[in-house]
């Protein structure tokens, strides 16, 4: 599940033993033929974006089985009949044959137009503007974690996305930083996360949208799928669909928060929390701590993961991670025992202080 | 012993003598070097690019051993981040332009003035510079690893991680100065290569009588000489920005990063034809040669790859579909992708229909062209399959795509070398190659580069993205790149049983004679290796394959040495000059804006003395 589990066994070369790559043949038929693909593209029966894409890559998909039957049989027909024997006569030297060459041109002529009609027709209906009952949520993509914006809503989250089914959602996507992509495969297709730029003559900034419907409650992952930086393959991304009402108890939630009982842990975290470099970057609503460089920690005990994807959510790797995150992901920001990725320097935290706000922020919950 | 074996032993030490007569200098290893640094001999620049081809192919195939092994296993850690970003850089950078483009190179160099009759290109002395700027420009890019700061912002360099900003280290430096100085090389190169087919072809060689590895070759001149100056654009406003802080590409100072994807697709679509066309004018020669029939439609293939390579002109944003173009812009390059696959389609039909009604002999070079047939179609349909753009969201820089593009430039570009190797090397050596290792190399290639590629389309289609340095073990796609890292393996194992191949035949191959595929084109009228000018007289060529004609003539009798043409003298003036210019484009890593004018200055005298060296010395009446 997370992806830094520790597997020491498996790593480097050692895993060139008889016995693994037993189990990958075996397991290689097997997968084959199905098992839980969390991201799979093809199993996305969750929104009407996921499906649409689907029933044309199958349309695809089967022409190109059947040029491909065609060219294979021909092929071993052709080397079968026509090989090389002892004896054999010169062959004859035809040159050509004007009235067959233009039926295959024709033939594929007309293939590429059956494919391409539904194609432009799917390119339209997907990038069909949404309703004006959408639910917006601005993305932006930053080196190497999300954020996420309800501006109607006035929540503010990161690398988990809330989402109610059975409402279109409209996400509006730009990027702090580099070029991202956001992709959800059950959802449906990605779209890249460009800079903010103005487009000319003023006409605003450029943003890319993705508007879908999510059907069915449940969590989906996925991941940043252009090429970021360092730390491109750590930057993780799940969706939470919920239907409308918890959806609404969960804006509810975080728009009031949680203070911690006083003389706890996890108040003198608080009190180490707000008074230390912490909220230059992080802010957790309803507090002083309101930096806006690094991710929101409104409600971050609720959240599954911490660092995009990165870890399971517990007090450890909560402490583990302000210790020293850059174990986990290379070139990140936020410094620990060590400078950040931006040259920020060590927070200087000791053990007590740091798993004191270990508490602090896995009781935001 | 028998008089056959004596009477080959003989005939194996008169290919020896000549061959080495041809090769080397009499009066030693010295001379010898001396004698390669400063050739203008298409020949011998055609072997150079080719070994220097082979080498950079065992550098980007030790890099991609090294991210298969990091991505065996979920959550490996045999190499950091860093490297694994630095090898698929490099690879991807190493492969397409320090491999499969001067490997094609190779064979354009050596094979072109052969079928068109010619005794050199038309500029021999450019084509010196043309490889030694590539050498230059391929050694100072791979010297990046020495310094610990290889590129690692991906083969495509997509703006604005590569600004100032974002990858601060000399790391894309390296890359952009890089193949600033390979592009100057292809330019080079592709003007001399028009230039010659234009205007060295033999008597009554017409444009339709030319063999298509020829008009292949043509065509992807043309197509060099239009995008090279593309990227050249792209790179300079990039090293603008990295070198004198303008802002071209970022995006808080008013620049646009998409602009960078446009430029560097204007070019990257048409470089994908440069990298495949070679190969299919390859092909159309095995497989009309080993079927022993004349190319099936032979106008129609030509035309084909002309208007491919026009078409590829119009197609680049269908690599943009994610980038948010608008419904508009995704559906005429939707249509324009999907038209140029007809006259792709169109080729191999034509090539099947070829082989049908023939006399089809399974050397190693018409496996690996059958090998071309089958595995490319397959790059082929997947590529259509990202040509419908709504179906490119999901697949675009995925693992599948990772496995189309393998399928497309090693099924369709590297085969069609490999079969190019098997088809040529007894011209340029005058051995054969061994049947035997060819036949073990193209099963070991066959089902080493099935088993890595396949498995990428099922890693891709659930869901993993590419040029990640590692994946969680709950993406359940770990069976699918073991799968791969094992195919890899036996991939690299493939590649080595054919350089194995490549020097045992060149010494101990069996003597090859002149024409030992009984093919129909130009280059197998003359001797195996040929003599230095080619041809004793230039032969008049009235059709498509002159040597299936019963009517064609030609001297073969190697001249003597008074009577030999006067070619053009060595020079080592090529080489300086291109020091020169990869000095002048290295020196700007200072970032002072004087400095480069050394190098400029370098080039300018090496320029100004070259021009006043005579082409022809008269050596011969010197020496008389």
């Amino acid at each position: 599940m997370i992806l830094l589990g520790d597997n020491p066994g498996e790593r480097g070369l050692r895993f060139l033993n008889p016995v693994n790559i037993l189990v990958l043949v075996l397991s290689l038929t097997i997968v084959a033929c199905g098992g839980d693909h969390p991201q799979s593209t093809i199993d996305p029966a969750t929104s009407d974006f996921g499906p649409a894409i689907q029933n044309l890559y199958l349309t695809v998909f089967w022409w190109a089985m059947l040029i491909l039957a065609v060219v294979w049989m021909v092929l071993a027909y052709v080397l079968i009949r026509f090989r090389a024997r002892p004896g054999d006569p010169e062959p004859k030297k035809t040159h050509g044959h004007l009235g067959l060459e233009i039926g295959w041109t024709i033939g594929a002529a007309i293939i590429v137009v059956v494919i391409t009609i539904p194609t432009i027709r799917t390119v339209f209906r997907i990038q069909a503007p949404a309703g004006p009952d959408a639910l917006i949520v601005e993305v932006v993509g930053h080196q190497w974690w999300w954020e996420f914006r309800y501006p109607a809503e006035g929540v503010v989250t990161a690398n988990e996305l809330h989402l109610p089914v059975g409402r279109t959602v409209d996400l509006q996507m730009t990027s702090a930083d580099v070029i991202h992509s956001f992709w959800i495969p059950r959802f449906g297709g990605k779209r890249d996360l460009n800079p903010w730029v103005r487009e000319p003559n003023d006409r605003g900034p450029k943003i890319n949208r993705l508007t879908f419907t999510v059907a069915e409650a449940g969590v989906y992952l996925g991941q940043c799928a252009e090429f970021c930086g360092l730390a491109h393959g750590l930057m993780g991304l799940r969706a939470i669909a919920e239907p409308e009402a918890d959806f609404q108890a969960w804006v509810q939630s975080m728009n009031s928060p949680t203070v911690p009982d006083s003389g706890s842990l996890a108040d003198r975290g608080r009190e180490m929390f707000m008074t230390s470099t912490c909220i230059a970057c992080h802010a957790v609503a309803g507090t002083n701590a309101r930096g806006v460089l690094g991710p929101n920690l409104t409600r971050m005990g609720a959240r599954m993961t911490i660092g995009a994807g990165l870890l399971e959510n517990t007090p450890e790797n909560v402490a583990a991670w302000i210790r020293n995150p850059a174990e986990f992901k290379p070139g990140v920001k936020m410094p620990g025992i060590a400078e950040g990725g931006g040259g920020l320097p060590p927070t200087g935290l000791s053990e007590e202080q740091i798993e004191a706000i270990a508490a602090y922020l896995s009781s935001l919950r | 012993m028998t008089d056959s074996t004596a009477s080959s032993k003989a005939e194996s030490a008169g290919v020896r003598s000549a061959a080495v007569e041809l090769y080397t200098d009499p009066r030693g290893f010295g001379a010898t070097i001396w004698s390669w640094i400063t050739t203008v001999d298409h020949k011998r620049i055609g072997i150079m690019y080719g070994a220097a081809a082979l080498f950079f192919l065992l550098i980007g195939g030790v890099e991609a051993l090294v991210m298969r092994i990091q991505l065996a296993v979920p959550q490996n850690d045999f190499v950091d981040a860093e490297t694994f970003n630095q090898m698929f850089t490099m690879h991807g950078t190493t492969m397409i332009f320090l491999v499969a483009m001067p490997m094609a190179v190779a064979f354009f160099n050596y094979i072109v003035p052969l079928q068109i009759g010619a005794r050199d290109v038309a500029f021999p002395r450019l084509n010196a510079l043309s490889f030694w700027v590539f050498m230059f420009g391929g050694l100072y890019l791979n010297s990046s690893f020495l310094f610990n700061a290889a590129p690692n912002a991906s083969w495509v360099g997509y703006a604005n991680l590569t600004s100032t900003q974002f990858s601060p280290g000399p790391n894309v430096d390296f890359w952009v100065i890089g193949l600033s100085i390979v592009g100057v090389s292809s330019l080079i190169g592709a003007i001399n290569f028009i230039t010659t087919i234009i205007n060295l072809r033999a008597p009554s060689l017409t444009l339709m009588r030319l063999p298509l590895f020829t008009w292949m070759t043509f065509v992807t001149s043309w197509i060099l000489v239009t995008a090279i100056p593309v990227i050249a654009v792209a790179l300079i406003f990039l090293a603008a920005d990295r070198f004198f802080a303008t802002n071209f590409f970022v995006p808080t100072a008013g620049g646009d990063p998409v602009l960078w994807q446009h430029l560097f697709w204007i070019f990257g679509h048409p470089e994908v034809y440069i990298l495949v066309l070679p190969s299919f004018g390859i092909m159309s020669e095995v497989v009309a040669t080993f079927s022993r029939k004349p190319l099936f439609g032979y106008p129609i293939v030509v035309y084909a790859g002309i208007l491919i390579g026009f078409i590829g002109w119009g197609v680049w944003s269908h690599h943009m579909f994610t980038t948010g173009l608008g419904p508009i812009a995704d559906s005429f390059f939707v249509a324009s992708t999907m038209i140029i696959a007809i006259p792709t389609g169109v080729k191999i039909f034509n090539w099947l229909a070829t082989m049908w009604g023939g006399s089809i002999s399974f050397t190693s070079a018409m496996l690996f062209g059958i090998g071309l047939l089958a595995i490319f179609t397959i790059g082929g349909l997947s590529g259509i399959m990202h040509a419908s753009a709504p179906v490119d969201l999901q697949q675009h820089d995925s693992y599948f795509v990772v496995a189309h593009f393998h399928y497309t430039i090693v099924g369709g570009a590297m085969t069609g070398l490999f079969a190019g190797f098997y088809l040529w090397f007894p011209k340029v050596t005058g051995r054969l190659m061994s049947e035997t290792l060819g036949k073990l190399h193209f099963w070991t290639f066959i089902i080493g580069f099935n088993l890595t590629f396949f498995p990428m389309h099922f890693a891709g289609l659930f869901g993993m993205p590419r040029r990640v340095f590692t994946y969680p073990a709950e993406l359940n796609v770990a069976g699918y790149n073991m799968a791969s890292t094992i195919g890899a393996f036996i991939f690299g194992l493939s590649s080595l049983i054919f350089l194995w191949n490549l020097w045992r035949s060149a010494f101990r191959g069996a003597p090859a004679g002149t024409n030992p595929w009984n093919a129909g084109t130009l280059e197998w009228a003359t001797s195996s290796p040929p003599p230095h000018y080619n041809f004793a007289e230039i032969p008049e060529v009235k059709s498509r394959d002159p040597l299936w004609s019963s009517k064609f003539r030609v001297e073969t009798k190697p001249l003597s040495h008074d009577e030999e043409p006067i070619m053009p003298s060595p020079s080592f003036w090529p080489i300086l000059t291109a020091f020169g210019i990869s000095l002048t484009w290295i020196l700007v890593m200072t970032r002072i804006w004087w400095v480069p004018l050394i190098g400029l200055a370098v080039t300018a005298i090496c320029v100004y003395s070259w021009a006043f060296q005579p082409e022809f010395r008269q050596a011969r009446q010197e020496q008389g």
